[in-house]
């Protein structure tokens, strides 16, 4: 493990939003091929984190490097996946449309897209099994299927990191655990950083957790213990002491 | 029915309201598609309310008020979608006072300009049976300029409007994008004002694009069965209002609405019917 390349790399990072600090002193390293998941209570600055690794918001101390570069630079070789309820469902659009918009930044600045980038999206659509709907409507579709079709358009930039925000989120207990299948075999491919409030699923599927709660504590899956979890969430948890009995 | 059609063959005027209200119509219904699944109806009455002061002041100069009304609109544009992008928290209480401004400013050059306001009212409410041959020319080449703009941009502004934070993750430039389709509005605003009228202009570029949203599964779809939506409610506007001596703007307006209602209630009652089948 130690020899992987580092992806990103975040150093004594500080971000407030109107003088509140959300994050503090976070140091981080993600390497090729992890499956890291952030968890954290709502408000934590999780998605923060996220947000500071595309570039959308700067840090207010420290440095985030991804593969090298600073974080904006680096945006054609990331994939996120925002959450889907934050998408406008009664937009005409067809799922076809949705993950084209994953190369657009790609395709001539004028007219409509290629062949290659009709042929793309295909293969992206095919690659998250939902193939068959992409002509339907995507306001039409179910909360774990529009999952796909956003995780279809971060797939099509060919990315060399997935980031996540709450992909299960809203989504019920069985699709849930079909959506991490598929991120597991994703994994093979590419490193998938993924945000969640609900640390109970996803210790069965991450290699690392990063628990935020404005510092960050970082640990291998096996080393999660509810001390650490107390010490994250400052108190105790029943909520997900109980989720990790599933 | 028979009279309309007389005066149509033997009088320019009538010739002109029609051509310019199928005009406006087409622009009308491919920008008032955007200000709807964007959501910026808000902004696009910004721009329209702030377009009086333009008005007034070219009126005051002695200039042709649609000029003025030209400039200001685009100025307007850019300026609420700077705003709008940059300030998103007190986006509302600014454009709030653009838009008061811009009309007050308006009304301030029309009661100074010497002589007789006979023209406040056709500016507030249109009067589409005053348009001259050059308005129909002018109208024709917005259209021209609009629809080659959305054509060649189609993908980018859909991309924008759907989700604007994944455009930008794209290296796309979304502020230029977006202020680019806010003065394609403001340049539709300008069209429509001379049909119906400032106050009226929110309602004829959203409500073909909110009916036809009902039936069209994508956006090029929405933009063509909006711009014949746009076509049918001025034209039987033209024709009642001629018919019933009413005024035409807001005749025009009345139908518009009363097709949305009857859309958004036949909406309403197949999808009921549609979930009692389910049952």
């Amino acid at each position: 493990m130690t020899t992987n390349k580092a992806v990103v790399e975040i150093r004594n990072v500080d971000f407030a939003y109107n003088d509140v600090l959300v994050l503090k002193d976070i140091t981080l390293t993600i390497e090729e091929g992890n499956f890291l998941g952030i968890v954290g209570p709502n408000g934590s600055g999780k998605t923060t984190l996220l947000k500071l690794m595309l570039g959308l918001i700067h840090p207010l101390r420290g440095s985030i490097r991804v593969l090298g570069q600073a974080p904006e630079l680096a945006r054609h070789s990331i994939g996120y996946v925002p959450q889907h309820a934050e998408i406008d469902s009664g937009f005409p659009i067809s799922v076809m449309d949705v993950v084209l918009i994953g190369r657009l930044g790609k395709a001539p600045l004028f007219g409509g897209y290629r062949k290659i980038d009709r042929e793309m999206a295909e293969e992206a659509l095919k690659e998250v099994e939902i193939y068959e709907f992409r002509s339907h409507h995507f306001g039409t579709l179910s909360g774990g299927q529009k999952q796909r079709v956003l995780m279809a358009r971060a797939l099509v930039g060919k990315p060399e990191m997935l980031l996540l925000d709450e992909p299960t989120a809203s989504i019920d207990g069985r699709v849930e655990q079909d959506i991490y299948e598929l991120l597991k075999r994703l994994n093979a491919k590419v490193t998938i950083v993924l945000v969640s409030h609900d640390l109970g699923f996803i210790s069965t599927y991450v290699n690392r957790v990063a628990c935020v709660n404005r510092s960050l504590v970082c640990n291998p899956t096996e080393h999660v213990t509810a001390d650490v979890i107390e010490a994250c969430y400052s108190g105790p948890v029943h909520m997900i002491k109980h989720k990790c009995e599933l | 029915m028979f009279e309309f059609i007389h005066v149509l063959q033997s009088q320019d005027f009538m010739q002109n309201a029609l051509t310019v209200g199928l005009l406006a119509s087409v622009a009308c219904g491919v920008m008032g598609t955007y200000v709807v699944v964007r959501r910026i109806v808000f902004i696009s009455g910004g721009i329209s309310h702030t377009v009086l002061g333009g008005m007034g002041a070219a009126y005051y100069y002695g200039f042709n008020p649609i000029h003025g009304a030209f400039v200001v609109a685009i100025i307007a544009a850019l300026l609420i979608g700077f705003v709008s992008l940059r300030y998103h928290q007190h986006e509302d209480t600014l454009i709030g006072a653009l838009w008061a401004v811009g009309m007050a400013v308006g009304i301030l050059f029309i009661y100074k300009t010497p002589g007789y306001n006979v023209d406040l009212m056709s500016y507030l409410f249109g009067n589409i049976l005053m348009v001259g041959r050059e308005s129909v020319k002018f109208v024709a080449c917005l259209d021209l300029l609009i629809i080659s703009i959305v054509l060649l941009l189609y993908k980018r502004f859909l991309a924008v409007c759907f989700d604007e934070e994944y455009t930008r993750l794209q290296g796309i430039g979304v502020m230029s994008t977006y202020l680019l389709l806010l003065c394609l509005i403001a340049i539709t605003v300008v069209m429509l004002i001379q049909v119906v009228g400032i106050i009226l202009v929110i309602a004829l570029l959203t409500l073909p694009a909110a009916t036809a949203r009902y039936f069209a599964p994508s956006l090029g779809s929405m933009m063509i069965l909006a711009s014949i939506l746009g076509a049918v409610f001025t034209t039987s506007g033209l024709i009642v209002s001629y018919e019933q001596n009413l005024p035409s703007g807001a005749t025009i307006i009345v139908i518009a609405g009363m097709a949305y209602i009857v859309a958004t209630v036949l909406r309403g009652l197949v999808s009921r019917f549609r979930s009692y089948d389910k049952k």
